[in-house]
């Protein structure tokens, strides 16, 4: 007897590494500091989906993944609230968001 | 199981379509060049990804991951979108530097999600045995008051010291009346 296709650890897996995958492309390729934070978030969500997966199959307290995910997306809140602050400062210092730009600290 | 006949077919669709969903909204979020496309394909990703958390058995977190990333982190992220620039910028690149950059990415990334994929197909996870709870609402809020009481204080000072400063960073710079 087959498993069904939601009751295979490995399809989370692969779901979360290619979650992650896509948001270092992100990381990558985009030339703005918002375009990097929403790959950041996407990169967090790889990890509450991997954490939730081992959480739901391997896992004896089945409370702990969950408490896990939820303090996670709680610091993603928090770490949103404080780059956007920084961003819109940014913004209002040098009338751009683009990375390239930012290179006072340059040595 | 089951006296409902198709009811398989209906749990493997709503679960094929929320994974698709997830990926086509990653993908979407990161391939666009309009910053508030990318926001919409981000707030995609996570519906689809609360979908995945039900069927992990815990609709506590599909339920949080709905309010708090396309409740509260897309509406800022959009609230930042207006305040700063909407759009990508130009390409300031060549055509032959956009190729060799872009390329290197999409190795760097393939690389990781095959190594990851191969890793995750190919070993023996153990399976659960003895579980000395059920996962339930019921028991999150009881290891939350238990267990976890510390972290769960130390997360809301957290929130809140961020709060205090998002405030005091984005006041600086204003003109005062």
């Amino acid at each position: 007897m087959n498993t069904p296709l939601y009751d295979r650890l490995d399809i989370y897996l692969g779901v979360a590494a290619f979650l992650l995958a896509v948001g270092i492309y992100g990381l990558i390729r985009r030339r703005t500091l918002i375009g990097m934070l929403i790959s950041g978030e996407i990169i967090f969500s790889a990890a509450s989906l991997n954490l939730m997966a081992f959480n739901r199959f391997t896992a004896h307290d089945q409370t702990v993944g969950q408490i896990f995910v939820l303090f996670i997306m709680g610091l993603a809140a928090a770490e949103i609230a404080i780059a956007l602050s920084i961003i819109i400062a940014v913004y209002r210092n040098y009338r751009s968001v683009k990375t390239r730009g930012l290179s006072e600290l340059n040595g | 199981m089951s006296t409902f006949p198709a009811a398989k077919l209906i749990y493997a669709a709503i679960f094929l379509f929320s994974l698709a969903t997830t990926v086509g909204g990653a993908l979407f979020a990161v391939l666009t060049t309009r910053l508030i496309r990318s926001v919409c394909g981000l707030a995609m990703a996570c519906i689809g990804l609360a979908g995945l958390y039900y069927f992990l058995h815990s609709p506590f977190l599909a339920l949080m991951e709905i309010l708090i990333y396309v409740g509260a982190v897309c509406v800022t992220i959009v609230f930042a979108v207006m305040l700063a620039e909407p759009d990508e910028p130009k390409d300031e690149e060549t055509a032959g530097e956009a190729l060799l950059w872009g390329g290197l990415a999409v190795v760097v990334a393939g690389a990781i999600f095959w190594g990851l994929w191969r890793l995750g197909a190919s070993a023996a996870w153990p399976a659960t045995q003895g579980a000395v709870n059920d996962g339930s609402i019921k028991a999150i809020g009881v290891s939350l008051l238990t267990t976890y009481s510390l972290a769960f204080e130390l997360i809301s000072l957290a929130l809140l010291v961020a709060i205090l400063g998002a405030l005091a960073i984005a006041r600086t710079g204003r003109t005062k009346p």
